[in-house]
C-alpha cells in the first residue's frame, strides 16, 4: 500500500467530513442514493468480517437485514413503537435480533467450511425469506408492511438530509467499532483462522468459538442496517430478504476488496450508483454489473482496494525483474 | 520449570497406554505404549506409512483414538480437543509447514503467544496496546535469532527459515513437551545441520518428541529412539542401541 496506517485513517476522516459538509448542497435524489449506499455499506462491512477476515463466505447476510427491517416495521405498525425516542430502543432491539438470528444460524453453519458453508448460509437465508413471504398475518406476505412515518424525537427524520446524517452517524460508529475489532487481539485471531485454521487450534484457540462470535457480531450489524433500511424506504417486503440482496452484499465486498473493511463501503457506493446510473441508460444494465463482477474476480482479486498494491508491484517489475526478491 | 530431572524418580510428562487407531480396516497405530520424561529427547523413526504422523495426531487430538489412553502430566486427556492440550503444556509442529504465510514473523509469533491468553477474546482494545505481549514476542525472536527479520512476511522466508519459525510458534506457548513432525523435511544438508543446532540450543528442560527421516539430525539431537513399523512399536532404546539393532537394520535395509 502507498499509505501508512495513519494516512489511511486520515483519508477516511476526510471522506467522512466531506460527506457531512457537502450533504446540504446535494439534490434530494443524490442524498437518497448516498443514504442507501451507507446502509448497505454497514451490511457489506459486517460481511467483510466474515468473508475477508475470517474466510467465511456467507450467502445469508440479507437474513439479518430482513430481521432488523421486519422487526422495525412490525413494532411500528402493530404497537406504534419506535416512532419517537423509542427509536433508539428499536435500534438496540434490531441489533439484538440480528445477533440472535445469527446465533441460531451459526449453530448449523459454523461447523461447515468453504462451499458447504456457502450453501448452508444460503439455505438459512432462504428460510427467512420463506417466513417473510408466507407468514401473511405477521409480515403482510408479498405486499410487505408500510411504515406510517419516520420517527421524530426533537428532530424530524422525515427530512431526507436529517435522516442521512443519522445514517452517516451509524455508519461512522460501525466503521470505528469494526476497525477496532479487526485491530484487536480477537480480530487478529480471525485472520489467523483464515490463514491456517488447524494451526490456530494447535496454538490453543477454540476456532469454532471465534468463528461463532464473529458470525454473531456480523449478524448484529446486519440487524442495525435492517432498522435503518426499513425507515429509509418506509416499506418492508420480502424483496429485502431475497437471495439477490445477500449476493449483492457479497459482491460489494468482493468488488471493493475483501479483508479491507472500507472496501465493503466502496463496493456499496459503486454498486448503488452504477446500478442507478445504468438502469437509466440501458435496459440490460444487470448484464453490465455482472460483467463488472466477473472481471473484478478474474483480474482484480484484491478488489478496488487492491489496485494500489497492483500498481506498485507492476512498477517494481518494470524497475527490474526479481528485485522484490531481495531482502 | 527448567530443571532437567533425570528419569527414574520423576513422573512422565507424556504417557501413552495401549494407544490404537484404525481407519476402517486399516490399523494405523496399534497398541503403542510410550513414556516421555521431562527433558527427554526422543525420536520416533520408521519407514513411510509406519503410523508416525498418525500417532502425533492422536497425541495432539487431531484424530480421536480408537482405543487406549493419552496421559499428559498424569491426566487422562484422550478425549480432549487440541486447544485444551496446548493449554496444559503440549505443542507441536507440522510435517508440512503450517504457518500464517501472509502475516509477518512478528505477527505469527504474536498469534502464537495470544493463543493461551484470555485476551485473545478482547475486541475493544488494539492488539498493539499490549506491551507485555510484544515484549515477550521480541524476547522469543531474539533468543532464536529472528529479531532483525520480524517484519518480513513469512512467505518470503526460505524453506529452512520457515521450518525454524514453525518451531518458534510451538515454543510461544511455553510448552513442557514439544512434538516435532519432521523438522528437517525438505531441507538441504547444510540447512538440516543448522536445524540440528537450532534444536540443541533449546531449553534442556523441554521434552522433545521428534519424527525425522534425516538420521544425522536424529543422532545429533536425541538420546532415545522408538521404532515404529506397521503401526506397532517394534524397538526402543538409546541411540547407540538402535544404531546397532539388527531388527532395525532389517526394517530399513532388509525385506521388512
Amino acid at each position: 500500500m502507498f499509505l501508512t496506517d495513519r494516512g489511511k485513517l486520515w483519508t477516511v476522516f476526510v471522506i467522512v467530513l466531506a460527506l457531512a459538509i457537502l450533504a446540504p448542497f446535494a439534490s434530494a435524489y443524490v442524498i437518497l442514493l448516498v443514504t442507501q449506499a451507507l446502509i448497505l455499506a454497514i451490511l457489506a462491512m459486517s460481511l467483510d468480517i466474515l468473508l475477508g477476515f475470517t474466510g467465511l463466505p456467507s450467502l445469508g447476510q440479507a437474513a439479518y437485514l430482513g430481521m432488523g427491517a421486519y422487526l422495525t416495521a412490525i413494532l411500528a405498525t402493530r404497537y406504534d413503537f419506535g416512532l419517537g425516542w423509542s427509536f433508539w430502543v428499536v435500534i438496540v432491539l434490531g441489533i439484538l435480533i440480528g445477533a440472535a438470528t445469527a446465533a441460531l444460524f451459526g449453530l448449523f453453519a459454523i461447523r461447515a467450511a468453504g462451499v458447504s458453508f456457502l450453501m448452508i448460509t444460503l439455505a438459512l437465508g432462504m428460510c427467512v425469506w420463506g417466513l417473510a413471504y408466507r407468514w401473511n398475518s405477521m409480515t403482510g406476505g408479498d405486499n410487505g408492511i408500510n411504515i406510517p412515518a419516520r420517527p421524530k424525537f426533537g428532530i424530524q427524520l422525515a427530512d431526507g438530509v436529517t435522516y442521512y446524517y443519522l445514517v452517516l452517524f451509524f455508519f461512522v460508529m460501525s466503521l470505528a467499532m469494526l476497525y477496532v475489532l479487526i485491530k484487536s487481539p480477537f480480530g487478529r485471531s480471525l485472520v489467523g483462522i483464515r490463514e491456517r485454521e488447524l494451526r490456530m487450534r494447535i496454538l490453543g484457540y477454540n476456532t469454532w468459538l471465534h468463528k461463532y462470535i464473529a458470525f454473531v457480531i456480523a449478524g448484529g450489524f446486519g440487524g442495525l442496517a435492517g432498522v435503518l433500511w426499513a425507515h429509509l424506504n418506509g416499506i418492508v417486503s420480502p424483496q429485502v430478504v431475497v437471495l439477490a440482496t445477500s449476493v449483492d452484499a457479497l459482491l460489494m465486498v468482493v468488488l471493493g476488496g475483501p479483508g479491507t473493511l472500507v472496501g465493503g463501503a466502496i463496493g456499496a457506493a459503486v454498486v448503488v450508483f452504477l446500478r442507478d446510473y445504468l438502469s437509466t441508460v440501458v435496459p440490460w444494465w444487470q448484464y453490465v454489473l455482472g460483467g463488472v463482477y466477473v472481471l473484478t474476480i478474474l483480474y482484480l482479486p484484491g478488489g478496488l482496494m487492491g489496485i494500489p498494491a497492483r500498481i506498485r508491484r507492476w512498477r517494481e517489475e518494470q524497475a527490474g525483474p526479481g528485485q522484490e526478491k531481495k531482502r | 520449570m527448567t530443571q532437567p530431572i533425570e528419569q527414574s524418580g520423576s513422573s512422565p510428562v507424556l504417557e501413552l497406554k495401549g494407544l490404537s487407531k484404525s481407519f476402517g480396516g486399516l490399523d494405523a497405530v496399534q497398541d503403542v505404549n510410550l513414556k516421555v520424561f521431562p527433558g527427554d529427547r526422543r525420536a520416533i523413526i520408521g519407514p513411510n506409512g509406519a503410523g508416525k504422523t498418525t500417532l502425533f495426531n492422536l497425541v495432539t487430538g487431531v484424530y480421536p483414538a480408537t482405543s487406549g489412553q493419552v496421559l499428559l502430566f498424569g491426566r487422562d486427556i484422550t478425549g480432549w480437543p487440541s486447544h485444551r492440550r496446548t493449554a496444559l503444556g503440549m505443542a507441536r509442529t507440522f510435517q508440512v509447514t503450517s504457518l500464517f504465510p501472509k502475516l509477518t514473523v512478528l505477527d505469527n509469533v504474536l498469534l502464537a503467544i495470544s493463543g493461551l491468553r484470555k485476551m485473545k477474546f478482547v475486541m475493544w482494545r488494539l492488539l498493539s496496546s499490549y506491551r507485555d505481549l510484544y515484549d515477550k514476542a521480541h524476547l522469543l525472536l531474539e533468543s532464536v535469532g529472528y529479531a532483525d527479520r520480524k517484519h518480513v512476511e513469512v512467505r518470503n522466508l526460505s524453506h529452512g527459515e520457515q521450518r525454524q519459525i514453525e518451531i518458534v510458534l510451538g515454543l510461544a506457548s511455553d510448552p513442557k513437551i514439544l512434538l516435532l513432525d519432521e523438522p528437517a523435511a525438505g531441507l538441504a544438508s547444510g540447512e538440516s545441520r543448522e536445524m540440528a543446532e537450532f534444536l540443541k540450543q533449546l531449553d534442556p528442560g523441554l521434552a522433545i518428541l521428534l519424527i525425522e527421516h534425516d538420521m544425522d539430525v536424529v543422532f545429533d539431537v536425541v538420546d532415545h529412539i522408538t521404532v515404529l513399523q506397521f503401526g506397532k512399536l517394534v524397538e526402543e532404546g538409546t541411540t547407540a542401541q538402535i544404531r546397532h539393532s539388527p531388527k532395525v537394520r532389517e526394517i530399513y535395509l532388509g525385506t521388512g
